[in-house]
């Protein structure tokens, strides 16, 4: 820890990949395999910088750790703020994770404007990890906005079908909502400015700030609209479906495994705490709407016949559930929307990825072109079956913890609430369970499917990080919860100060067990 | 020396007599220089700018009345100059090898955008009415030459005749306002003019004047109802002078706007306000949607500029020592943007294309990495998308607004703002998206691919470290309130 103190990890963890991205520029553009490779080399630094987050991390301390805050625009009280808590951390080692898998995952699948590619992937790097490190409400807001332009021309240049139509659906809603989110901020600014004196954008500031209950209803609204598309919430869902389904690949990796987690951070680290009377006040509406995209969302995806399409809708479903969690407001249920977070990064992430390889080989996304796939591709059916069971919940692997602790955070406040969230557990398994039998199971009818290759050692590469982070959350998970308890037991006791302070927020849990 | 002048004066004048010697000498200079090498002038014209800055420099922190109390010589004053200095220079770089391609003289026509510049500068600093107006006319008159600048083509007269109509009508109805106000107070100096008016009530002649002077200033700047004259003229101009057009008049009028209504009129500001507040929102609300269904970019760029002009009003709506900082980084910041999306602009048009229109931008990604990341740039940043400069902006004028309690107006810039990335993506998706069948280079040459490295590292430059440009436009916009304070104890 000593040397974490005055080492600006954070910065390395942010800017290695935009010093990647800018090396990328100096390339020419003919040599295909020397950007591929020094975008993989890029990535893989990145994710190795960001492993300290992991070791270092002091998980009894309520503090923001690996803080770095220097002056940036002094005149409005701009900084250069970045620090984390645990849930930060996790989320940050995902996206470092998942960025590398996606550069990896597109060697072969990206042919045309290579250079192109690999700098706006490694641009999309840096905003992500930019929107968890920021402190400073500007500096979060800038990250924010910088994810938006790659992830448009990621859709919009390498994308299928209706890629310009998805790009620009994406950008607006997204804009339309970051936007209103920034007023927002500004709002939050000057009434900083007004009880203090002091022009500031500090996030921690706000954090033990009290602000008139309309008042935080009117930013409430703001902060939801800009959080709720990103998540994204029914009924503000439906540019995710078609972004999802036209990007490519590693596009939709990316924007399923990390960036649909802004969202549900932008709530756990702002609205929850700086908000706590408009949560509260919220909480019915954004429990029903979870609970309807929890079942819609399930409900949509057991009709797709596109196979990204359906992943697409598992989404809208499972994150759904994430939010139901967050707003159980308990620490068991905000720790499990946590957790599921992570789950759903991990899983939807991987089954993108899967879409990802036999669409390459068969470029057809429809469910019906395929089945029988086990017997052409073994290595590669089984491990869709361990990804099929991560993303329903089985005992075992990561996503039952996430969904048990959910289930557990929201019983105890509603048991109507458990109900809705356990049905959708019920037909989550039964989407999967369906497409996993009409994909990988029967006969090879389609002579096409007969010689698909299985998986090759670089496809393999990208998934087994994620098979074994399943299989060891599922087993195992209190290091990751040991990491969650101070961060969460902060925030609820911002926004749900009554609930009873037992220290036991995960029971199996001593000291000293986490590393 | 004329009486009353003393060499004081002489010092606080050098920048405005120095670029007037030097515009001659641009004049003069292509008499002798043979026909085919008169690319050398474009570089005198700039050697001209820079002698005129260099003049300047040593007045940064100067706080003087000069030339009997008609020119202010301030901050204010400094600032603008330095956009009307730099924008000039930008134009100048895009300039040459247009001309070229049309086939047009360069001489008078570097002698014109000098005097331009040259009124805008008296634009900046008056602080008499009769100062600014004929600053206004000297900066008119050199536009409406320019616009029709480009003799055989019919666009390019249309777009002059039009111009010269709509703006002399325009200059009438403000020297009426200015008439209305020197008949109340019996003086045609601004601060003697509000000392004057502090004791009288808002009466229906102040009120005549006010409409009458917004409405001129309103034609200048191009807000909606007074914007129709922008499209067309925009699109027909010589390319580098709708930059220029757009930029530097536009950035002018709103100096002159501010020195009329901060130092002049600021005791009604009351009164006054809620008539810009719906020319704000008409303007962005109108320039925006009009913008949407463009196919040619100088009409888009046309609209987009009428809407630029809605947000910065804002900051005159609001007039406090906020919205007038934000409308000085807004200012600079579009300065880079505006004129960096036209360098692209004028580098589209080949001897055998006019390549304004916005399907010549097709697969430009291919034909000119440079002009292509420029052009994706300057459209994000007119949008105000971070981390480039009109993210900043755009920050700054909807924080006043805020902070003045002007929410709504905030909300309608910010849903505005929205709107425009529509069109602005557009753009994009042409030069980057669609490909070109048969992708010809697009050469941009040094001046131009040095104009064009400006504006991107001021995009750039101004979006993720802003502060040294919020400190310069904060002393200077203090700078215009100073000088209201020294008026408030006469």
């Amino acid at each position: 820890m000593d040397n974490a103190a005055n080492f600006p990890l954070l910065s390395l963890i942010l800017f290695t990949p935009l010093v990647g991205a800018i090396v990328l520029l100096f390339v020419s553009k003919s040599s295909g395999n020397l950007i591929r490779l020094l975008a993989n080399v890029f990535t893989f630094a990145g994710f190795l910088v960001s492993l300290p987050l992991w070791f270092w991390y002091d998980s009894t301390s309520a503090d923001w750790q690996f803080v770095e805050r220097m002056p940036w625009i002094q005149s409005i009280g701009a900084e250069y703020f970045l620090g984390v808590d645990g849930f930060s951390c996790l989320l940050i080692l995902l996206a470092t994770l998942m960025g590398f898998l996606a550069v990896l995952s597109s060697w072969t699948a990206i042919t045309e404007r290579v250079k192109e590619y690999y700098i706006f992937l490694l641009l999309l790097q840096t905003g992500m990890i930019g929107a968890f490190v920021s402190l400073d409400f500007l500096l979060f807001f800038l990250f924010w906005e910088v994810m938006l332009v790659p992830m448009y021309f990621l859709i919009g240049i390498w994308g299928s079908d209706r890629r310009l139509y998805s790009a620009i659906k994406f950008f607006l809603y997204t804009l339309v909502g970051s936007v209103v989110m920034l007023l927002g901020i500004l709002a939050l600014y000057f009434y900083g400015y007004e009880q203090t004196g002091v022009y500031s954008f500090d996030v921690t500031r706000f954090h033990e700030m009290n602000l008139p209950v309309s008042l935080q209803i009117w930013i409430f609204l703001a902060f939801f609209l800009g959080f709720a598309i990103k998540v994204p919430m029914f009924p503000f869902h439906t540019w995710l479906p078609d972004a999802h389904t036209d990007a490519p690949t590693a596009g939709s990796v990316i924007l399923a495994a990390v960036l649909l987690k802004m969202g549900t951070y932008g709530f756990i680290r702002f609205s929850l705490p700086i908000l706590p009377d408009g949560t509260r006040y919220f909480v019915p509406m954004i429990v029903v709407l979870s609970i309807i995209g929890i079942i819609y969302g399930a409900l949509v995806a057991m009709a797709q016949r596109d196979w990204k399409r359906l992943v697409a809708y598992s989404s809208v479903s499972h994150m759904a559930l994430v939010m139901l969690g967050m707003f159980a407001l308990t620490p068991v249920g905000i720790m499990g929307s946590i957790v599921q977070q992570l789950n759903h990064g991990i899983s939807t992430g991987a089954l993108f990825l899967l879409v990802g390889v036999v669409y390459e080989r068969r470029h057809t996304r429809e469910i019906a072109q395929y089945g029988g796939l086990s017997k052409v591709m073994p290595m590669y059916a089984t491990v869709f079956l361990i990804m099929t069971m991560s993303s329903i919940g089985l005992p075992t692997l990561n996503g039952f913890i996430g969904e048990i602790l959910i289930l557990q955070g929201v019983f105890v406040v509603s048991k109507l609430w458990a109900a809705a969230a356990a049905s959708g557990i019920v037909l989550g398994a039964a989407y999967m369970l369906w497409l996993y039998q009409r994909t990988m199971f029967g006969k090879v009818d389609n002579p096409k499917n007969e010689h698909l290759p299985d998986l090759n050692m670089r496809e393999l590469a990208t998934f087994v990080p994620l098979i074994a982070l399943a299989i060891w959350i599922g087993l195992y998970p209190s290091p990751i919860l040991n990491r969650l308890e101070t961060s969460v037991e902060k925030v609820v006791a911002r926004v749900n100060a009554n609930y009873p302070q037992n220290a036991s927020v995960v029971a199996p849990v001593g000291p000293g067990e986490g590393d | 020396m004329p009486p009353g002048f003393t060499a004081l004066d002489v010092w606080y004048l050098l920048p405005e007599l120095v670029l007037t010697g030097g515009a001659l000498l641009v004049l003069g200079a292509d008499l002798l220089i043979a026909r085919e090498r008169q690319g050398v002038l474009s570089w005198l014209a700039i050697a001209v700018l820079g002698a005129t800055l260099v003049a300047l420099l040593p007045l940064a922190h100067a706080e003087a009345t000069a030339a009997r109390g008609l020119l202010a010589v301030d901050g204010f004053g400094f600032f603008f100059k330095i956009v009307f200095l730099g924008s000039a220079a930008m134009t100048i770089l895009m300039s040459s090898r247009f001309l070229s391609v049309e086939g047009a003289r360069a001489g008078e026509y570097y002698f014109l955008i000098l005097c331009a510049t040259l009124g805008m500068m008296f634009m900046a600093s008056g602080i008499d009415l009769v100062t600014i107006f004929i600053g206004l006319e000297t900066m008119a008159v050199s536009f409406y030459i320019l616009t029709g600048y480009l003799k055989p083509n019919r666009r390019s007269n249309e777009a002059a005749v039009k111009y010269f109509v709509l703006g002399a009508f325009s200059l009438g109805i403000l020297l009426y306002g200015m008439s209305i106000l020197y008949g109340l107070t019996g003086t045609t100096q601004l601060r003697p003019i509000m000392a004057a008016l502090a004791t009288q009530p808002f009466g229906p002649a102040l009120a005549l004047a006010v409409i009458l002077v917004v409405a001129g200033i309103g034609f200048k700047i191009a807000a909606v109802p007074f914007h129709m004259w922008a499209p067309d003229v925009y699109e027909g101009a010589p390319t580098p002078v709708t930059a220029f057009l757009s930029v530097g008049s536009k950035a002018a009028s709103f100096a002159m706007l501010l020195r009329i209504f901060i130092e002049g009129l600021a005791v009604f500001h009351a009164e006054w306000s809620p008539v810009f507040w719906l020319l704000a929102v008409l303007t962005m609300t109108v320039g925006n949607l009009a913008a949407l269904t463009q196919s040619n970019i100088k009409r888009m760029l046309a609209y987009s500029s009428v809407a630029h002009a809605g947000y910065l009003l804002i900051g005159v709506v609001t007039a406090t020592t906020r919205g007038i900082t934000a409308m000085l980084v807004y200012i600079a910041v579009y300065a880079f943007m505006q004129l960096g999306a036209f360098v692209v602009v004028v580098a589209l048009r080949q001897k055998d294309t006019i390549g304004d229109e916005l399907k010549d931008l097709t697969g430009l990604y291919a034909r000119s990495p440079l002009a292509a990341v420029a052009m994706l740039l300057f459209m994000l940043s007119l949008g105000g998308i971070p981390p480039t400069a009109g993210f900043m902006g755009k920050l700054w004028l909807f924080s006043a607004a805020i902070e003045s309690g002007y929410v709504w107006l905030a909300v309608i810039g910010v849903v505005n703002s929205a709107i425009s990335l529509y069109y602005y993506v557009r753009v994009v998706v042409f030069m980057w998206i669609k490909e070109d069948t048969a992708p010809v280079a697009l050469r941009l040459g040094p001046a131009m691919a040095l104009a064009l490295v400006v504006a991107i590292v001021g995009t750039i430059a101004l979006g993720t470290y802003p502060a040294p440009l919020f400190e310069f436009a904060e002393s200077s916009a203090r700078a215009l309130g100073l000088s209201q304070v020294a008026l408030a104890v006469p």
